[in-house]
């Protein structure tokens, strides 16, 4: 089953990675210790055949968002939501359960400050009931 | 048929075969497999560009135990030593006819492969995936288009289940003893993989591998292996008579078509036939197991002339069986179908509702389907529209919303 991790996050510079850039000024040992996390979680989630896909995303204000009104169409600078949250990257994860994913997506040092969503992915397979 | 499709056929079916043959000469499995994988994909370059050679097998067998040794040569290099190397059979000695160049050792090496290919200690996605590479044939690149992932991220789940046997010497043949352990989990793998193959929706993307059929024929090896093996002969039995429905499983738009809606008319006869057979004699070779119950009441809808005409109090009494033996909130479900059927709507309900508090099932789609079904038999259309609501938001599957919205739609 796929999930879809979606990283939403208000840092002060849009530096990846996101985690460190925070608000609150971290030491060396934590911004270390917070990559390591990282890491680590990267290093397991790509040896178990996990990891599907996942990206960091640019700046909001490299965004575009289009909108078709009547067959007018608009495009405006910048992102869709209007919330000081904004999408900061993606993870698509092939795994067993949403409890697995919960538990993935919990191990993001993004979750510290952040937010980590998990949907799962439709299937475009079914079984008759 | 193209050049390439007889290629890729005569190579599905040597796979194995060559497989077999190193891994009963030279015991570590991972490394015999990654010798076969190399020596695959070399013929099909090879053969492509100068043609099928005359005795294929042997040059599969020489290419892979070239393969081998070089593997092994750069290993020894690392380690400094060279004994391993040495040892190596030479390919003229390997070519030469042996005990298994008679073809009657290869259906145990089958038999024996599936056994390592399902070991306990990997996941059964693992599983899955090493035995649709190692014994099915197909290039990593298959099992991850199967599966809709990445070739990478496949590839990653077949090296992380070799690694779990990495240089280990396996027992080739499998005793008898491992053999009795791992065998029910090989039947759950082949059910997975006929399971994935079965829910893919057909015709959204081409040129996929057909994992149903796959499973189906892997199953029947392993039925020809051990001809009297109950719950063996059950799981071939299963899948023919589900494989039998497909034609009727969806209609011309793509929709999905409940068993008791079907075009009864599109049902293969010649898998209902055997498939009947095999369940029929699986069950006389007792002791029962979940399969041959499945079979047998996959047997029973699959005689019938209408839904009205199935024998529900025979199929109630099979799932009480299965469910006594190998309780499971699926069976129960299942169960619950059958007996609205014999005893109305009532006795459903009241068995849904015990599942109803079970946390995992209560966000599970398939219970509130079946729920809205039970309560449009007891004409409660408001509570059915309710619960067909309720499953529509929790299927992650789109043939099933598509379907689970079209009968809101018919109750509204």
């Amino acid at each position: 089953m796929k999930y879809l991790i979606l990283l939403h996050s208000n840092p002060t510079s849009w530096k990846h990675p996101m985690f460190l850039h925070q608000g609150t000024e971290l030491s060396q040992e934590e911004q270390d210790a917070r990559m390591a996390e990282f890491g680590a979680l990267m290093e397991e989630i790509s040896n178990s055949g996990e990891l599907v896909d996942g990206q960091p995303l640019a700046d909001p204000v490299l965004g575009k968002t289009i909108r078709t009104r009547d067959g007018e169409l608009a495009v405006t600078d910048g992102p869709f939501a209007d919330s000081k949250e904004q999408m900061a990257g993606y993870f698509v994860v092939d795994c067993d359960s949403i409890d697995r994913a919960v538990e993935i997506a919990s191990r993001f040092p993004d979750t510290r400050d952040g937010v980590a969503e998990v949907r799962p992915i439709m299937d475009q397979s079914g079984s008759e009931m | 048929m193209t050049a390439d499709d007889e290629i890729e056929d005569l190579l599905r079916e040597l796979a194995q075969q060559v497989l077999g043959l190193l891994v009963r000469r030279h015991r570590e499995f991972d490394a015999c497999e990654d010798a076969v994988q190399e020596a695959l994909l070399d013929a099909f370059v090879q053969w492509h560009r100068n043609g099928i050679p005359d005795h294929p097998k042997a040059w599969l067998i020489t290419v892979a135990t070239r393969r081998l040794a070089d593997a092994w040569r750069s290993d020894s290099a690392r380690r400094g030593r060279e004994s391993r190397v040495s040892a190596l059979t030479p390919p003229e000695q390997l070519l030469s006819p042996g005990p298994e160049a008679d073809g009657t050792a290869r259906g145990d090496d089958t038999l024996s492969l599936l056994l390592l290919c399902c070991h306990p200690a990997l996941s059964p996605t693992s599983q899955m995936a090493l035995t649709l590479r190692a014994i099915g044939g197909l290039t990593t690149r298959q099992v991850a288009r199967a599966f809709f992932v990445p070739e990478a991220t496949m590839g990653q789940r077949i090296s992380r289940a070799k690694q779990h046997m990495k240089g280990a010497d396996v027992e080739f043949p499998v005793p008898a003893e491992q053999e009795r352990e791992r065998l029910p989990i090989v039947l759950h793998v082949l059910y997975l993989i006929f399971n994935e193959g079965y829910t893919a929706s057909s015709g959204t993307a081409l040129d996929l591998p057909d994992l149903t059929g796959e499973a189906i024929r892997l199953a029947r090896e392993l039925h020809s292996r051990l001809p009297d093996h109950g719950e063996a002969t059950g799981l071939l039995a299963l899948m023919l008579l589900t494989e039998a429905r497909r034609p009727a499983r969806t209609g011309p738009d793509g929709i999905l078509v409940p068993l008791a809606e079907q075009d009864r008319s599109l049902w293969d006869r010649n898998l209902i036939d055997e498939g009947t057979a095999l369940a029929t004699r699986a069950l006389a070779h007792g002791p029962v197991g979940p399969y041959q119950l499945q079979a047998a009441i996959a047997a029973l809808h699959d005689e019938s002339a209408s839904s009205e005409e199935t024998d529900w109090p025979q199929i109630l009494l099979l799932y009480h069986l299965l469910e006594q033996s190998w309780p499971s909130p699926i069976v129960q479900l299942n169960r619950a179908v059958a007996l609205a059927m014999v005893h109305g709507p009532a006795a459903a309900l009241k068995l849904l509702a015990t599942l109803e508090d079970d946390a995992r099932m209560a966000r599970h789609h398939r219970l509130h389907a079946v729920r809205a079904h039970v309560l449009m038999m007891a004409g409660d259309t408001a509570g059915a529209r309710a619960a067909f609501q309720k499953a529509a938001r929790l299927t992650t599957s789109i043939p099933e919303r598509r379907y689970l919205e079209a009968r809101i739609e018919e109750l509204s």
